[in-house]
This record gives structure tokens, sequence and C-alpha cells, in this order.
């Protein structure tokens, strides 16, 4: 590296899933092979989602008022943000949350499915709809929950609840929103355009309106549960298994957290995204030219793939992963939405999460024994490759390592 | 004579070498400065939707682009297509291998609105199933693949990346209110850093929709001058009762000042600072004592390292909404000082209405445009000066006068302000 003042540390890590909450939970359910992954298949028949553990919000979001004006999103959101600012020593601190930006990966708000199934039928009963809609949606929508809805308000909500607010920035555009808000941060430190960044997204999973947003183009897996690996039946386009989480870091300027004597879990060293057109095969070929871009030494490579199961992108990662030993590289392969669902926004960064955390015990997790893709990985763990391919749009790979 | 191709940081000059806009106004530069100079107002009663019981019935629709079938996101992308056509060709920039930097937009998050879930219901209907479910079997259908990938969130701005052949990742932002500015900003950030010569900044919205506008309404934040929707939106005035929700698209090539100069480009102006900070108040209000607002404004003059007085035209956020102008009177008070006494402050908002996620790129299109053509567009409607706010918001007629430097404000709901400081060439 150039200027290893400039490197960017992780610092602070705030995790929330269907495994439960804290990073010492994620590690210690991730670290055991062949544990079933947490799963409702019934509420939402024929989809399954992964629902959130058991969460105690006031935790990390004292006030109830605080609470009222959110979503269970905003909710999960800003209780992993305030887990990742008490991670890395920031948390409470007045001054040095005044410094703090703020990166946000959001989708939407959400919506009242009780609301919209009520108007839908009155619209179904009366010729007069626009006039109906009207006549039923004042009095229906409740004010403050428009703010829910309103896809910066996670930001707004981390702000006014954690008090980050040197700066404030939310990144649209699904999967694609994780991997800005992560490209953009990692850019912005390198360039000594800011010392010290919250960023992250949240994906509350149990939620009709969510799941209809992605069926509309067939990306739910609505067979009995698989892998992601394992999805590319016959007959089947694969798909998603959304999963609840929220995933924030911290991450830091190597000097500013070595200022406030600060260990990191990792170094993140490179970020690099792509937008192909995903014509056949070209997803595939973005990943591999982002990989040379890379240029990681050859040798054993541990890969945290944020595969989400939809196809035909997951077989082009598969390509992808398959033909690194072409590069000299050793992969072992550990698809992380097999345990805890497609986070969308908040995929890729819960992959960086995984991987700084790993690199910080300096172990790997196991394989998932089903998969036929996934290898044991024996070697001492001192890099992680994090693959991000959105399930429409957007390529990405970041890489971290252990800072020396 | 010392290098002007970098700034007092070190930093490579941002240049801005194209500009284009649609708002209620019109179509493109000329015909929205035209009337914008002469004091029109675009707002009108909505004719989109029928509007009878509602609390507002106006809004700046933007009636000049036309996209067939309609919807929010069609419009959207029709009218930062416009406006970005138009900003590429005056930067004269080679595009024939595309364009050559990335593309920043900010737009409105998607969100299906009641024809889609009506045209869904519908076709659910033999499922046997209400609500939710009955949507849901029939997206199982597969026959709303359209639909999809037009109501993703990265649906506009990868339309835009596709026609404009724009380079990587395009970024799609919000930051409510101030996302055009922030649009604006992470394309500045990202010639300063070297990483690209050239990019492509755009805020987009069309938003006047059903719900929307409902939503907007519960929250107390329409003006409900319905009677004569041209002198609803009063930034300033003693009675201004809201804002006026309006649609539009403001894009901008932003450009190394060097490589501008090496292919002889004109150069419309530059963005010498940008500045943000968050409020940690309250959703919908910003601290009593302005210091978010207050910050973002100092950060934007210590980001150009600018002295206070080198502002000599203020584009206001100027909603026209109580709470909005008095905090900014507030803030601009407290750091340009006595300077405010001679600085004009208007509102372009009082007749383009509030274009929302576009509003931050639109008003710095305008801004160049102050800086570029001398004059000083009005703030119309000001019929009733607010005593407590005694700014010169040039009311009513154009004024003629020297602008080198402007600070245009952009404010959101959720606590994200932004402001940035334009400079002449």
């Amino acid at each position: 590296m150039e200027d290893s003042s400039t490197d960017v540390w992780v610092t602070g890590i705030g995790l929330v899933s269907s495994l439960g909450e804290g990073n010492a939970t994620h590690l210690e359910a991730l670290s055991e092979a062949g544990r079933a992954p947490i799963l409702n298949e019934t509420t939402y028949r024929p989809y399954t989602v992964h629902p959130l553990a058991p969460v105690d919000f006031n935790r990390q979001i004292p006030k109830k008022s605080d609470q009222r004006q959110m979503e269970p999103w905003q909710r999960i959101g800003v209780y992993a943000a305030g887990k990742a600012l008490e991670d890395a020593g920031i948390a409470k601190d007045l001054a040095l949350l005044q410094k703090t930006n703020l990166v946000v990966a959001a989708g939407s708000g959400e919506r009242d499915a009780s609301v919209d199934a009520k108007v839908l039928e009155t619209i179904g009963s009366r010729a007069d709809t626009d006039v109906l809609a009207k006549e039923i949606l004042p009095g229906a929508l409740r004010p403050t929950l428009f703010l829910a809805q309103l896809s910066n308000l996670l930001a707004g909500n981390i702000s006014i609840v954690h008090n980050v607010t040197a700066s404030s920035r939310t990144f649209m555009g699904e999967e694609m929103a994780g991997i800005s808000a992560i490209e953009n941060t990692f850019r912005r430190i390198r360039g000594g355009q800011g010392d010290v960044f919250l960023v992250g997204g949240a994906l509350n999973a149990e939620r009709e309106d969510l799941l209809l947003g992605y069926e509309l183009g067939r990306n739910l897996w609505s067979r009995p549960f698989r892998a992601v690996w394992e999805r590319r039946e016959p007959g089947s386009e694969g798909g998603l298994v959304p999963g609840s989480m929220g995933a924030f870091l911290v991450l830091e300027q190597r000097r500013h957290a070595e200022a406030r004597g600060r260990k990191p879990y990792a170094r993140l060293t490179q970020v690099v995204s792509d937008r192909s057109r995903r014509r056949p095969g070209e997803a595939a070929e973005a990943m591999g030219r982002l990989i040379r871009r890379m240029a990681p030494g050859p040798g054993p490579l541990a890969v945290l793939s944020g595969a989400c199961g939809v196809e035909p992108v997951t077989s082009d990662e598969r390509t992808f992963l398959e033909d690194l030993p072409r590069l000299g590289l050793e992969p072992a392969i550990r698809a992380y939405g097999s345990r805890l669902g497609h986070g969308v926004e908040a995929h890729f960064p819960a992959g960086i999460a995984l991987a700084a955390l790993a690199l910080g015990e300096r172990r790997f997790y196991p394989p998932c024994p089903s998969s036929g893709i996934e290898k044991p990985f024996s070697s001492s763990l001192d890099r992680v490759l994090v693959t991000g391919l959105g399930h429409w749009r957007g390529e990405a790979l970041a890489l971290l390592d252990r800072p020396s | 004579m010392a290098n002007d191709l970098t700034d007092t940081k070190g930093r490579p000059v941002v240049a801005v070498t194209g500009l284009g806009v649609v708002t209620s106004l019109g179509r493109g530069k000329e015909e929205n400065w035209a009337r914008l100079t002469a004091g029109h107002s675009g707002i009108k009663t909505i004719a989109r939707f029928p509007t009878e019981g509602l609390r507002t019935t106006m809004a700046g629709t933007c009636d000049c682009i036309t996209c067939e079938p309609y919807s929010a996101p069609a419009l959207t992308m029709a009218m930062a297509g416009v406006a970005a056509e138009e900003a590429i060709a005056e930067s004269r920039i080679d595009v024939a291998a595309g364009f050559p930097g990335p593309l920043y937009v900010a737009t409105p998050p998607a969100e299906l609105e009641w024809p889609q879930r009506r045209a869904l219901y519908e076709r659910g209907a033999d499922a046997g199933a209400t609500g939710y479910r009955r949507l849901l079997s029939a997206a199982r259908t597969g026959a709303f693949r359209d639909m999809a990938r037009l109501f993703q969130f990265a649906s506009v701005a990868d339309h835009l990346a596709d026609r404009f052949a724009t380079a990587g990742l395009p970024i799609s932002v919000s930051t409510a209110c101030a996302s055009g500015a922030t649009a604006i900003q992470l394309g500045v950030e990202a010639i300063r850093r070297g990483e690209t010569a050239v990019a492509l900044s755009i805020g987009t919205d069309s938003s006047v929709q059903l719900e929307a506008l409902i939503r907007f309404s519960l929250l107390s934040a329409l003006s409900t001058r319905n009677e004569v929707p041209q002198k609803a939106s009063r930034p300033f005035s003693k009675d201004r009762d809201g804002f006026v929700m309006a649609e539009g698209a403001g894009a901008l090539v932003l450009e190394s000042l060097e490589h501008a100069r090496a292919r002889g480009a004109a150069i419309l102006g530059v963005v010498r600072g940008c500045g943000e900070m968050a409020d940690d108040f309250h959703r919908t209000r910003s601290k009593p004592d302005g210091t978010a607002i207050i910050g973002a404004i100092r950060n934007a003059l210590l980001d150009a390292d600018a002295r206070p007085e080198e502002v000599d035209y203020v584009n206001a956020h100027g909603t026209s909404t109580p709470e909005n102008d008095k905090m900014e009177y507030i803030s601009l008070r407290a750091v340009l000082g006595d300077h405010l006494a001679v600085t004009p402050v208007s509102s372009n908002k009082s007749m383009i209405g509030h274009t929302l996620s576009a509003a931050g790129a639109i008003e710095a299109v305008f801004s160049l445009m102050t800086i570029g053509r001398s004059t000083i567009p009005p703030t119309i409607n000001y019929d009733t000066p607010d005593q407590e706010i005694p700014l010169d918001v040039v009311p009513g007629q154009a004024r003629a006068k020297r602008v080198r430097t402007v600070l245009s404000n952009s404010f959101g709901f959720g606590g994200q302000n932004v402001c940035l400081l334009l400079g002449a060439p």
C-alpha cells in the first residue's frame, strides 16, 4: 500500500439478524458447521424468509417515542448502527460523533399492508376509484409513518438517536446501494475526505410489500428451502430468500484510529465495482475484469460470497469463482446468504462485517456441507474476498486483510 | 501565473461545462430562464388525477414532457434524460465511446402506486386470496416483469446509465430535499480525488402522485392556497403556509478545470465548495438554534476557503413553509452577519415550486445561470413581507447584478443539509 496512514480500518461492527445480535453470537453461529438456518416457512407461504431474532430495541433506542416513529427496518438499522458505534468506542462521545460521517444503504420504507388491502378491496367494489382512494387514504395513512417510508429516514433516525451528525448520505439501488455505500466511504477515507464513518444498511424481510417488490421480477425462492448454491433446480429460475438483518461498520482512517488507541478487526484494502447489462455471461466477465484489476497475490483465498440464489446471476458467480484457480488463487468459498438470507441493500455491508470478524479471529467459517462448491479451509486466515453481485444489477468485490 | 487548476487546498478545481433543466416552467435552459426572470409561475391545478376533496389541489407538474405509458418512474427518467441531453450537448464533450465519467443521480425512492397495485389486484382475482397474498399471486405469473424493471430503486439510474453509457456503477442517492445537491457533491468529490476528470450529476423527481400529495398534506407541509395556484408559493412572506410539490430535473456536467481547458470547453462556472451537516433534533424540524443549517453553510464556505463577504447572492432553499424560511433566515444571519443586509436572497421555488429530490440540482443550474447572465431571478408573491425575516428577496422582478459567487442551500426532511458555493469561471 502506498500510504498506510490513510489505510481503511474496520474498527467497529454492529450485526443483528436471524442468528441473533452481536459479534460473538454471529461468530459462534456461523462457526458451527451444519447448524440449520433460522427460517419462517409458513407466514408468507410459498415464500420463506429468515426472521429477525428477538431483539430488545430499548437497548439502543431508549426512547419509546423514537421507536414509535420508526418502522421495523429502521429500528433494525438504528439498533445495528448503535452496536457498531459502541463496538468502536464512539457511542456517546459527542465530540467524536460530530465528526462521524454517516453513509446508509437503504430501500423503501414499509407500507401498512392492512391499509393497502382495505383500499384495494374497496376499490374493487366501487366504480369511482380515485375518489375512493382519496376518501380512504387520508384517514388510513398515519402522518408520521410517511417519514418511516422515506429511504433517507433510516439515516435521519440514526442521527437523531445516536447523534451522528458530520454528514449523512443515503445510497439506493438494491444491492448496489450497499456496494456504493462501502465503495464511496472507502474512497473518501483513502482520499482524505473524512476520518471516521458509520456505514451500513438494514432489511426487514418480514414484509409482504417487500416480497411483492422482488416477486414482480420473479426473484423469490418459492420451493422448500435450499442453500443458495442448490437452488439451480430444473424448471426453476432460482430465487432469493430475504433475511432480516442490520449490518453496520465503523470504517476509519488508520491514523485517526491509532490516535485514539483503537485496534482494527481488519483492513479494507480494495473495493471495486462495475455494472454490466447482464446479457448472458456478462456478469461473470465483469467479475473477471474486477478481480484482475484487484490482482490479489496467488495462494489460498477465503471468499465470502454474497450470492443470492437468483438465476442466472448465481451461476454467473459460480463460473467466476470456478475460474479463480486460473489466476493462481485457491478459493475457499462461503455463501453467507445461505445462513443469513439475502439482505439486499444490507448484504454487501454484512459480508464486509463477517469478513472483518473472521479476520479478527484469524479463523474462517466452515463450509456448507451440501453445497458442492464450498471446500474446507485449513490455511492461516490473512485475507478475505467479499463478492457482491446484485440480483438484477451491479458487480463488486472487496478485499480485506489483517493490518501489519 | 500561479497554477489556477488547483484550489487553495491543492485539489483540482471543479468546473461546470454543461447545464440542462426541465421544470413546470418548461423544457430547457432558455425557456426556463426566460420565464424565471419574467417572474412566471409554473404552479397550476393538478390535472393528472382528480383532486376533489383534497386539501391541496395544485402542483408544479411537468406537462411539457410526456411518457407512454405514464408512471412516476417513467416520467422521472424522461425528465432526467432531457436535462442530461441538454447538459451533455452544451459541454460538447466527446461521447462517441459513451459519457466519459460516472453518473450520480438524485432520485425519489421507488414505490408502486395505486394504478400498479390495482392492476396486480385485478390480475390476481382468481387466486381466491385477498390483500397482498392476491398481489403476490399475480406477481408469480411472471406477467409483471416490466413493472419490476421500472420500480426498482436502481431503475432510474440504470436507465440513464444505459442511455448515456456512463462509466461504472451508476449511483442513486437520496438525502430527501437535499438530494440534488448531494449528487453534485459526490461528483465534485470524485473529481477532487482524481478518480475521474468528468462526472454527470442529475437530480430528478416526479413525485406528484395522489398518495404522495396526501402524505405531505397530512404532515401539514403543503400550501392550501388552491384558488390561485400561481400565488400559493410565497417564500419569506408573512402569510406563507407551506410548500407546493413540483416536478423537474436538473443536470450538470462536472469536469476538472484542467480537463475542460485542455479540450477548449466553455467554462460556465466552478463548484467552489460543498458543505454538509446532519441534524439530530427532529425528523421534520431543524434544531431551534439552527446548528445544523449554520454548520452546513459554514462548511461550504470553509470547503471553498471563502469569506462570508464573498457571497454575492443566496439561492435560498426558501420552501415557503413557516418553519424553513424562518430557520434559513436565522442561519444566514448567523453566518453572513451584517453582510446579509446587502446580499440578495431569492427563492426559485416561488415560481417552480419544490422539486424535492431534484431541487438541489435544478437550483444549482439556475444559480450558475445567474452568474453567467448577471441577472438574479426574483422571489414572486412577496406581497406581505415578514418583519421577522428582513431579507432582500428580490421581490417580484428580476434584478441585473454582477454575481461572482452564489450560495445555494438545500435542506431535507430527516435533517440532511447540503450547501453549495458556486463561483464564476
